[in-house]
């Protein structure tokens, strides 16, 4: 496959970036996205140009490290991650723009890489079970219904990796953080915390300058690990009862 | 289990090793024994409990003025760091990635082993310690493995106290099922996601001290060098990747949680940076390097398609338990689609040489076989080239099938789909393949690696003060790891190991503070900044890449599956050769000041360079077959691993001979009282 690559240049934080245009040959359909990246980073640094940066580690769609929109979408055209995403979603010709995560509270660092540090301080809010080592009752002493436990599950899959925010015409991070209240607030370990936890980390949300949340889904719909919308509806109730607590 | 000694006392059941053989002679010098010198003694099930006392306290007022590096943020190293801030330590903790939560522990699939008997099935910790002694090939310390055991249930109750999702039964009580190489039912499991929701555990614990101010936290950086001042481990070197700005890091204590160097081969199913060098750093600084030629080649990886692959994905063996393996009996039906086959032509072979374990015998013996069933021209899926052993160039369809046929019939699809789906949406998306109706095809990959920095007991490296856990260091797991020890190990030495060994070497503490006009810390400065330069400046005409991948296929080709000692010493001479041309002809472009990728990978190849040589001597050096490693020369008649305890029932730790120098061999004798060493045998 033949392709042209609108790609986004950004030598770092506070320099101006541009848009470049690259022609790459020699794709076949069975690379993944990030290996043709590699490919075309192979060619520059042969032809003495630098690289172009982009982040991944674990290449098997579970780290959350890769974050690129793809033609406009965020990790291009599929429901997965970028480096699970294959060239065979493409066609020969075609031409393909690949830009930095979008997003105010993800200030871009270099090319294609940003930062998502904000992440972490909204799991440092409240993001937890208070629980310090050796303090564990016995793991069978709390049995957890097995509908709630798989709720939590499914929710608690969210790789943390900001398509949702980067998707999200007001960049909120409201389906990472419900993924999480939802995580958390199912299972009965989570209960002692469950409102303090929500008003906190929405109080952090907000600090970080992610906007709100007005249920447009285009997170659910760009979300690779498919987190539903109703996370959100369960942020918002926990919200709701946790003011009504009058925390 | 006659043979066991239930009440064990002091006597060994084993005499020390005397190796005859000297395969590796001329590429080393060998040094004095080494004996672990906080090796514990009395009977096997006290010792740890017995330690645990003994070691000195830490008044909690004291330890707010205790300083504690610890360098990655996976299982060992995030829970650790949790653990330790929670006690009121002042903790540091680095990563490379953006967040811990991205250490590459998150991959992990199948699930972590816990002696809790909960299926009443016949486990023990007894049991679980057998287990894993044996099927490291009894090449681990008994005395580890049994603390391993002991804390395995811990783990359990931490961990869902922290909200992990484990699969639960519908009484809401935990579920089990059993792994590769193991007869009870004793893995806990969050559908093949177990390492990601163990990690956001610990992660999420971590993040908490965070927030509490006792530990803080350094993404995006990477360890490029350890401070040894007056002989103790007392900082880092670390550059921020962002900035490129070269930072020293002081502290009493330094712990390395950096996880395993199996991207010496390039391709393998870790991380891409995945790297060896904060290990490597201090192996050059003094800390030894123990049995580095271990490598766990995993059975169940999604097999290789063409040149352009950066890295290969793991299929949870957890699959192995409703998954049959087969080839084709007829060379000639290769080419065909699996589902036209008939039974009668088709060859499990893993059931018919393994009838007792059949699909789930140990990864080294299940490894093997499919090697040898595609060597035989029974292989299946795409045809790949590849370089054989003389140089020459060959065609080889490297798969076999991992059917699920059976299981949907059996169990239905939906109870497959609950067990297994984000695996099989996983093959899918690779492969573009549905797995629901066509065999999947899976073949070896490398995965993780027993080597790694030689500890005692303790989890203290031959450099006082720098402390090595997890995959980073070469305890517990023998020549061989059992699937679902990895997380086990981790979290056992991150949040109960050494918690309780690091305060009695903290108990000296605060030792005398040093700055940065220390010369140990001037010498490791300009070493790193010297490095740096140097990469910038050779401007060569070869991308760092490209060397990497060059690396791989000679580790794959002779440090493989199988190793002899003909390709060794080939290998040996080849990875001479290149390191000599990396450091001529490398090309890093960019600078040092700002965010680079290539430079930051320049730095992780040539360690992984001399890594890799020393991984071929050791290999060299072993001349018989146990777990992970495999010497063509040491077979049985038909052909399974023969091992020699007469000789090798031995730790090899390697000390840095200089750049010049060959490398020291310092052989800890593993001596058995608990245990009585067997040939393992699973047919």
């Amino acid at each position: 496959m033949k392709l042209t690559l609108k790609i986004w240049r950004q030598e770092n934080a506070s320099a101006a970036g541009a848009m470049h245009t690259y022609e790459l040959d020699g794709v076949s359909q069975d690379m993944s996205f990030l290996e043709m990246l590699d490919l075309l980073n192979e060619q520059l640094v042969t032809s003495g140009q630098e690289p172009v940066a982009f982040d991944s580690d674990c290449r098997e769609g579970i780290c959350g490290t890769c974050s690129l929109m793809i033609n406009g979408e965020a990790h291009g055209p599929e429901v997965t991650t970028t480096c699970q995403l294959h060239m065979r979603s493409f066609t020969d010709g075609e031409t393909i723009t690949i830009e930095p995560w979008r997003a105010d509270p993800f200030p871009v660092l270099k090319d294609l890489v940003v930062d998502r540090s904000a992440f972490d301080r909204i799991i440092q809010s409240g993001g937890y079970i208070s629980a310090n080592t050796g303090s564990a009752p016995e793991a069978n002493s709390v049995p957890a219904p097995r509908d709630k436990a798989m709720r939590a599950f499914n929710a608690a899959t969210c790789i943390g990796c900001g398509a949702c925010v980067a998707a999200c015409p007001n960049g909120s991070a409201s389906l990472f953080m419900g993924a999480k209240i939802t995580a958390l607030g199912e299972l009965p370990q989570g209960q002692p915390e469950r409102y303090s936890r929500v008003v906190d980390m929405v109080a952090q949300h907000d600090a970080e300058g992610f906007g709100g949340c007005t249920n447009i889904g285009e997170c659910t719909n760009a979300c690779p690990k498919e987190i539903p919308l109703d996370v959100i509806s369960q942020l918002n109730k926990d919200l709701r009862t946790a003011i009504a607590q009058g925390r | 289990m006659a043979s066991v000694h239930f009440l064990p006392g002091l006597t060994p059941t084993n005499t020390a090793p005397v190796q005859k053989s000297d395969d590796a002679a001329g590429f080393y010098v060998l040094g004095d024994k080494l004996v672990d010198p906080k090796a514990p003694t009395g009977p096997i099930a006290e010792r740890w409990t017995t330690r645990k006392f003994e070691n000195r306290l830490v008044n909690p007022a004291n330890r707010r003025k205790l300083n504690i590096i610890i360098v990655g943020t996976g299982l060992a190293g995030g829970a650790a760091a949790a653990t330790l801030g929670e006690a009121g330590y002042n903790v540091k903790v680095f990563c490379y990635q953006d967040s811990p939560r991205r250490a590459h522990s998150i991959a992990a699939q199948g699930g972590i082993n816990a002696a809790k008997n909960y299926k009443e099935d016949g486990d023990s910790t007894y049991r679980l310690f057998y287990d894993t002694v044996k099927g490291g090939d009894y090449r681990a310390r008994e005395s580890n493995v049994y603390r391993l055991a002991e804390e395995s249930a811990n783990i359990i109750d931490q961990c869902v106290a922290q909200g992990v999702p484990f699969a639960r039964e519908y009484g809401g009580l935990l579920d089990n099922r059993s792994f590769g190489g193991v007869q009870v039912s004793r893995t806990f499991y969050a559908r093949g996601q177990t390492g990601q929701q163990l990690l956001l555990g610990a992660y999420q614990a971590l993040e908490r001290q965070v927030a509490e101010g006792t530990v803080e936290q350094f993404t995006r950086h990477e360890m490029l060098e350890v401070v040894v001042a007056d002989g103790k481990a007392r900082g880092i070197i670390a550059r921020d990747m962002v900035t490129g700005a070269i930072e020293t890091h002081i502290a009493d204590v330094v712990v390395l949680a950096t996880g395993g160097y199996g991207n010496v081969f390039y391709l393998s199913t870790n991380a891409m940076g995945s790297n060896v060098t904060a290990s490597w750093r201090a192996h050059r600084k003094g800390a030894y390097m123990a049995n580095p030629c271990y490598t766990q080649i995993h059975p169940t990886c999604i097999p290789v398609t063409g040149d352009h692959q950066s890295k290969l994905t793991l299929m949870s063996e957890s699959l192995r338990n409703d998954g049959r393996v087969w080839v084709p009996k007829k060379a000639e039906d290769c080419e065909k689609d699996p589902r036209d086959i008939p039974e009668e032509d088709r060859d499990y072979f893993l059931e018919r040489i393994y009838p007792a374990f059949g699909n789930l015998v140990p990864r080294d013996i299940a490894s093997r076989a499919a090697k040898y069933m595609c060597d035989e021209g029974r292989g299946v899926g795409p045809t790949v080239r590849e370089v054989g052993p003389n140089g020459e160039e060959r065609q080889v369809r490297r798969g076999v099938y991992l059917d699920l046929t059976d299981a949907i019939r059996r169990l239905g699809r939906d109870k497959v789909e609950e067990k297994y789906d984000n695996l099989l949406d996983m093959y899918a998306r690779i492969t573009g393949e549905n797995p629901y109706e066509v065999p999947m095809r899976i073949y070896p990959a490398v995965h993780y690696v027993m080597g790694g920095l030689w500890v005692d007991y303790e989890l203290q490296s031959s450099i006082p003060g720098l402390f090595v856990t997890g995959e980073a260091n070469f305890s517990d797991h023998g020549a061989n790891r059992l699937g679902a020890s990895a997380l086990m190990q981790g979290l056992a030495d991150g949040y109960f190991v050494l918690p309780n060994t690091i305060r009695d070497y903290l108990a000296d503490g605060p030792f005398e503070a040093i700055d940065e006009s220390h010369p140990a810390v001037v010498e490791a400065l300009e070493s790193v900044q010297e490095r740096i330069d140097k990469f910038l400046s050779i401007n060569g005409s070869r991308s760092v890449e490209s060397f990497h991948k060059e690396l791989g296929t000679i580790m794959w080709e002779y440090c493989g599956m199988e190793r002899t000692k003909e390709g060794l010493i080939r290998a040996i001479g080849l990875i001479r050769d290149l390191k000599k041309e990396f450091w001529s002809n490398v090309r890093v472009l960019g600078s040092g000041e700002s965010l680079n990728q290539d430079l930051e990978k320049a730095g992780r190849v040539a360690d992984f360079i001399e890594l890799g040589e020393l991984m071929c001597i050791d290999a060299l050096n072993r001349r018989e077959s146990c777990g992970g490693h495999f010497r063509g020369e040491s077979q049985t008649e038909d052909g399974e691993a023969l091992r020699h305890d007469d000789e090798f029932a031995y730790v090899a730790a390697w000390e840095w001979g200089g750049d010049d120098g060959a490398p020291v061999l310092h052989k800890e004798d593993l001596i058995y009282t608990a245990i009585e060493m067997k040939q393992r045998s699973y047919k």
